[in-house]
């Protein structure tokens, strides 16, 4: 019996992993996009550590001064490297086939990958290079497996190993599962800055993945009152015509 | 005021201006009784229309080419003026027309409005409802994300699976081996003209609803009750002019549906991944399949039943026909159902169950078909497809032998 109940339990087991989403445990991103001090610093490590071999080729410099607060000759000054016209979108030069020599892959497109990957996502992977020897850059990615990117913040994060704990899965075969990180060389910031940098990457990747969020749900408040008021005036006048209907 | 009159009267010369308004109007009555499933059909109209206005000002922009298209979607999104406001409409829109319509459908079922002599009126509803899938289906390629692309890819495949003619029937829709700049432009094109042929349909499942008259809650038929109300001798007693007792209240119904709605635009346009789906944010790539690829939550129950039936000799066929017969079989319903009587509230509690069961196994298989497959999945898919034919073949039995309550001579409130 005692048998049987185990074999019914571990039989969950799977169904259970797939609830989950099948991948790895995701941080919280705890992004604040009304925030425009962290999405201009987003901006600024965006521009800096991405935008050389990642292009956002949908969104604009000039709306990004627009929407960030800032004036076009800041964006000019401290933000644009790879063109000169400020109405441009944020191209790179490096095209795919130096790409696909470089990196095995082109390094994708950023502009949605907000979007496509979530928010909790994009800042668990930032946070989630660990030492590899197996990898061609001597990095690898709990969240992304086999990740053909470096590790681009490792100055500021320093460096740090994965550690693995041994389980079973359903079939009774020991497998390895990510347990925690160990830090191997201290970088510039503490984790806690370091932390903050991710997550005003983050917040800019979702900023950039759709400009518009923040006036969309600023004006559905408007929206939704203006229909609630019509709703309530439509709904008295077809009291006053039913009320001859018995 | 006679200059309004002499203008009237050199159209209706001309034109059956006041007669069509009258006729279908102002001295068409409806049953007194509706309740709020009765906001579906006005609603679905609604939905209609603004899925053909943004339809037509998104193709202003977009560009039905595989190498533009996604990009095409993001220019609106970004530098068209409202862009964003318009595309958010239709995708939401979509989505919308489909809920609106199954609850519009259930209502058929629950009063039984199918029944004779409406039997014309829902064989046309179950027609414009196929011509719905299909529009949606042309249309969820056009964003040329990686969902539209295998989304497509797997639905174009089972016209694959058909016996002998198959593989060149697959060649044909797409116009080339794989899903491609010609599947694309050529989907463009019909999804652009369906809706067209939509609106023609709904015309005809009017008309053919002004003929008959409207069901009701109570499935009385009005005409046949006692004669004469507050505004003619010779409409039914139970009867109100459709307007302006009912326009006003589908006015209501507009902006209760539009404030949801407008929830859904304005605060969650992707509504979680079903509306709009995560993975279709990524731009097309014939070279990496999905891990999972699942289709749009409206058609997830007919893919639950199409993954539910097993292969024979390695083909998918059976599952293919299968699927297809989930629809087709809606077709033969006003010939199924054999109750003396035609709506749920005078039907036994047998009929209340076994309707109740069909709703909660048509949301299983909808829920079954968005999850990867499993054996207990699978087992459970298949459970559902057997109750979800058997709702259908064993009505003729089932509906005979409920124990039907007395129908009132008039509506009730």
């Amino acid at each position: 019996m005692k048998k049987l109940i185990v074999a019914f339990l571990l039989a969950a087991v799977p169904m259970l992993v797939m609830a989950a989403g099948g991948g790895a445990h995701l941080d919280d991103a705890d992004i604040d996009l009304g925030d425009q001090a962290s999405l201009q610093r987003g901006a600024k490590y965006f521009v800096n550590y991405c935008l050389s071999c990642h292009s956002a080729q949908f969104q604009r410099y000039n709306r990004m001064a627009r929407d960030l607060g800032l004036t076009e000759a800041e964006v000019i000054e401290n933000l644009m490297f790879t063109t000169d016209k400020i109405g441009d979108t944020m191209k790179i030069a490096m095209t795919m086939e130096q790409g696909t020599e470089w990196f095995g892959n082109p390094p994708p497109d950023l502009s949605v990958l907000a979007r496509a990957r979530g928010v909790d996502w994009i800042y668990t992977y930032l946070r989630s290079f660990y030492l590899d020897e197996k990898r061609p850059f001597g990095v690898n990615n709990i969240v992304f497996p086999d990740v053909g990117m470096p590790h681009v913040l490792w100055e500021l994060q320093g460096s740090q190993k994965a550690v693995f704990k041994l389980v079973k899965d359903s079939a009774g075969n020991d497998v390895e599962k990510f347990d925690h990180f160990e830090p191997v060389s201290e970088g510039l910031l503490s984790p806690a800055e370091y932390d903050q940098v991710a997550r005003d990457l983050t917040a800019f990747m979702s900023y950039i993945s759709e400009p518009i969020q923040m006036e969309r749900k600023r004006l559905g408040v408007w929206v939704l009152l203006f229909i609630a008021v019509f709703f309530v005036l439509s709904y008295l006048l077809k009291k006053e015509y039913w009320k001859d209907v018995h | 005021m006679s200059m309004m009159k002499n203008f009237m009267g050199w159209i209706d010369d001309r034109y059956p201006m006041t007669k069509v308004w009258n006729e279908h109007l102002a001295q068409y009555y409806a049953p007194k009784n509706f309740n709020f499933w009765y906001f579906m059909g006005s609603l679905a109209l609604l939905v209609l229309v603004i899925q053909i206005v943004t339809g037509v000002w998104l193709a202003m922009s977009y560009k039905p080419d595989a190498e533009l298209a996604f990009g095409s979607v993001e220019y609106i999104m970004r530098d068209v003026e409202w862009g964003w406001l318009i595309r958010y409409l239709h995708s939401t829109g979509a989505s919308a027309f489909f809920v609106v319509i199954y609850l519009h459908m259930f209502r058929g079922l629950m009063y039984g409005s199918y029944r004779k002599p409406r039997e014309l009126l829902w064989i046309i509803g179950v027609i414009i409802y196929l011509a719905m899938m299909a529009t949606a289906f042309f249309g969820y390629l056009l964003p040329w994300g990686q969902m539209s692309y295998w989304g497509a890819q797997v639905i174009v495949n089972l016209f694959s699976a058909v016996p002998v003619i198959g593989p060149d029937l697959g060649v044909w829709v797409r116009g080339d081996y794989v899903i491609s700049d010609a599947t694309l432009n050529r989907f463009f094109a019909l999804h652009f003209l369906l809706p067209f042929i939509l609106a023609a349909l709904v015309f005809i499942h009017i008309v053919a609803l002004h003929k008959v008259g409207s069901n009701n809650p109570d499935g009385i038929e009005i005409k046949k009750g006692p004669k004469g109300n507050r505004w003619s001798d010779t409409a039914p007693a139970d009867g109100i002019p459709f307007h302006p007792y009912y326009t006003v209240k589908d006015i209501a119904g507009v902006a209760g549906f539009l404030f949801l709605f407008a929830a859904v635009v304005f605060f969650a346009p992707e509504m979680g991944g079903y509306f709009i789906e995560h993975p279709n944010f990524e731009p097309a790539n014939p070279l990496k399949t999905p891990e999972h690829i699942a289709p749009v939550w409206y058609f997830t129950p007919f893919y639950a039943i199409l993954r539910a039936v097993p292969s024979i000799a390695g083909s998918a066929f059976p599952g293919v026909v299968a699927m297809f017969a989930s629809i087709l079989i809606m077709f033969f319903l006003p010939w199924l159902d054999r109750s003396p009587v035609k709506s749920i509230k005078y039907k036994g509690m047998l009929y209340k169950v076994i309707l109740w069961l069909f709703v909660l196994d048509f949301i299983m298989l909808g829920y079954l078909g968005v999850k990867p497959t499993t054996d207990l999945y699978k087992l459970t898919a298949q459970i559902g497809t057997i109750y979800y034919f058997a709702f259908f073949l064993l009505m003729p039995i089932y509906s005979k032998i409920d124990k039907t309550k007395p129908v009132p001579e008039r509506v009730t409130e």
